[in-house]
């Protein structure tokens, strides 16, 4: 059975006298214990919301979530929030995109660490600070002592995301959640926070939620990746054959899109045409279908169906990207 | 840390210096003075000059300041025209009682200020959010005397709640300790006169208290909707964390500089709604003693010591609130 079963999400966004804006479209997928799935997209793509949707964080008022997130074997959508809140950091971890906000600024970062050790494996403040420190060693803190007294403000921005991961690890989820946790890091770190998170996902097999907008993040470390587009998924498939034969027009233009090292001196760098934006509110047809080479009329007609493709994966799209067509 | 008290300390003397020869020529230059308050209109001229050269009022004014801070630096800030007593006891009386009432007003404003504005932040745009919102309205524009005189009128003469006016009832026997009516019944063991202090103590106080109050929940409604916002409020949802936790220790310490700010400024509002309350409610404290030493025949050096000590408490309270961020803000420490 699978850790994390998430069937027909959506989440609508309604205040009151606009329009309803569907975020997250029905959105399936499933993630196996010690499994690493990719959710990948660009900006306003409804991955961050996804995720916020599976740890029930969304504001309380303003909006409709639907479906169901089934973990181990009850439906969170469905449990009430005391309940949800004895989960959020024990059964399942997040790691966030900034690490300095993310962080409070005047609590010191033993502190921080060791609420979550009191707050749900029961401990008192001594044995719950002697347990951040051990944390703060396994990822990679240099010095842990003196850091459990020291504030945020005090730290390098990669040792804030390692402390971060280190809250979000503290029990010993069986999920964690990772929004794009790299994105505000220099690239140097970038790499190492990366290396970091592999490692620990390996060595206590706890599954991965990696939400991210960049394929390398993905190559590095999805088994499976479900890229999603306007709320939808809109291919999912293994990380290998994903890089090997994107279908999708889409996923075609963006790994398209990722600069090459060989290209031949003053080629242009390609670019989806047109933005997010152009497909915003979309009614009928697919989303994509502005922005998309391939389109056909049957695009603007309707939504194509999520269908299961001969290698294992599910795609959606009337007139996919042959397979022949090299990937550059 | 050090470096910093010192210096604030050196910028107050330099204040109080300079506010001291403003409030010495201009309370000389106003209008009617002690002498015709002492010897009344029909006084000889004879008789004014001799009173005159007696109090020093014929000298050169810069003599006159010199002369008054000459003592001062003694600790000497002369004697009340209008009772001969040393200024330092006139005031030394009536010092506790203000502080007392002042004190209350500051519970009061903080105790219901920070939650009430809590509360709103957390219930915006409903029903809680909106009363908040005409509330604080209300209480700022609410002129004090006016709303002393109504709350007087409502719950002593009408009601009986209370009592019109003084500090403790005749006949209670209190103990004279601190100054602090309310302090020293508790300290003596001798409750009936704490609580008949204390029942004294609640029209005037909460009088004095609306302004700071309503600036208070203003305040805290719109830091918290701030810290609402940050990302380390997500954080400590997403770890699963109690009410309580999230509550003290991610939002309302971090919402509560701005207000720790506020109360410092407020002290401003207190000293000079202060006289406006002790009018009201007969309270024996310095805005009475401002009053009186104003209309009863500008008593120049109890003023000048009050008006000095106003600003002295005022730049106080501010140094230590300054301080106080240290306290509260880790990255405040760093300079």
């Amino acid at each position: 059975m699978s850790l994390l079963d998430v069937r027909d999400l959506s989440v609508v966004f309604q205040r009151r006298g606009e329009r309803p804006f569907t975020a997250v479209d029905k959105v399936s997928f499933s993630v196996e214990p010690g499994q690493t799935v990719g959710l990948v997209g660009e900006s306003g793509c409804g991955k961050s919301v996804t995720s916020l949707a599976i740890m029930g964080l969304l504001p309380r008022r303003g909006n409709k979530v639907t479906g169901e997130v089934n973990f181990d074997g009850a439906d969170l959508l469905k449990l009430r929030p005391d309940d949800m809140r004895d989960r959020r950091g024990r059964d399942i971890g997040m790691i966030f995109q900034d690490p300095l906000s993310s962080l409070n600024p005047v609590v010191p970062i033993g502190t921080q660490v060791a609420e979550v050790l009191e707050r749900h494996r029961g401990m008192d403040r001594k044995a719950a600070m002697k347990e951040s420190r051990e944390l703060l060693d396994a990822v990679g803190i240099p010095d842990p002592m003196r850091r459990l007294k020291e504030y945020p403000h005090q730290i390098s921005g990669g040792m804030r995301q390692r402390a971060l991961i280190a809250i979000a690890l503290a029990c010993k989820p069986r999920l964690l959640i990772a929004d794009e946790p790299t994105t505000a890091l220099d690239v140097t770190i970038q790499a190492q926070i990366l290396t970091l998170l592999k490692q620990l996902v390996d060595e206590t097999g706890t599954a991965l939620i990696m939400i991210t907008h960049d394929l390398g993040v993905v190559a590095g470390l999805c088994d499976t990746v479900n890229v999603l587009y306007g709320g939808k998924v809109v291919e999912r498939a293994a990380r290998h054959e994903l890089f090997a034969r994107p279908r999708h027009p889409y996923t075609h233009g963006l790994l398209s899109s990722v600069p090459r090292l060989d290209s031949p001196r003053g080629e242009r760098l390609h670019a989806i045409r047109g933005s997010v934006a152009d497909n915003i509110p979309w009614v009928e047809g697919c989303a994509f279908a502005p922005r998309c080479d391939n389109v056909v009329d049957a695009c603007l007609e309707g939504t194509p169906p999520l269908d299961p493709t001969a290698t294992g994966g599910d795609l959606r799209c009337n007139n996919p990207v042959s397979e022949e067509v090299a990937v550059p | 840390m050090l470096r910093v008290i010192v210096r604030r300390l050196l910028q107050l003397v330099v204040t109080l210096i300079g506010l001291s020869a403003l409030v010495f020529v201009w309370l000389r230059n106003l209008p009617g003075g002690p002498i015709e308050a002492l010897l009344g209109e029909r006084a000889t001229p004879e008789r004014r000059a001799l009173l005159v050269k007696a109090l020093g009022y014929d000298q050169p004014i810069l003599v006159q300041y010199a002369k008054f801070m000459q003592r001062l630096l003694t600790g000497d800030f002369g004697n009340s025209i209008r009772s001969g007593d040393p200024v330092t006891e006139v005031i030394g009386r009536a010092f506790p009682a203000t502080i007392e009432l002042a004190a209350a007003a500051m519970i009061i404003a903080i105790g219901l200020g920070v939650p009430l504005g809590y509360l709103a932040a957390r219930h915006r745009g409903r029903l809680l959010d909106n009363l908040s919102i005409a509330g604080t309205l209300l209480g700022i524009s609410i002129p004090i005397f006016f709303l002393g005189y109504l709350l007087k009128d409502v719950f002593t003469q009408n009601m009986h709640w209370f009592p019109p006016s003084g500090r403790i009832s005749t006949g209670v026997d209190n103990t004279d300790v601190t100054g602090f009516f309310v302090l020293d019944g508790l300290l003596t063991r001798e409750f009936d006169a704490a609580g008949d202090a204390l029942w004294h103590l609640i029209l005037p106080a909460l009088t004095l208290a609306t302004i700071p109050l309503a600036v208070i929940v203003r305040i805290t409604r719109a830091s918290v909707l701030d810290v609402l916002n940050e990302d380390f409020v997500r954080t400590a949802e997403a770890k699963g964390l109690r009410h309580k936790t999230i509550r003290g220790r991610h939002i309302l310490r971090n919402a509560l500089l701005p207000v720790v700010t506020t109360i410092g400024l407020q002290t401003g509002a207190l000293l000079s709604g202060a006289v406006l309350t002790e009018r009201v409610y007969n309270w024996g404290g310095l805005g009475t003693l401002i009053y009186n030493s104003i209309s009863g025949g500008r008593d120049y050096p109890v003023l000048q010591a009050l008006i000095l000590l106003a600003a002295l408490v005022f730049v106080v309270v501010n140094l230590l609130v300054d301080l106080s961020y240290a306290f509260i803000d880790p990255r405040v420490r760093v300079r």
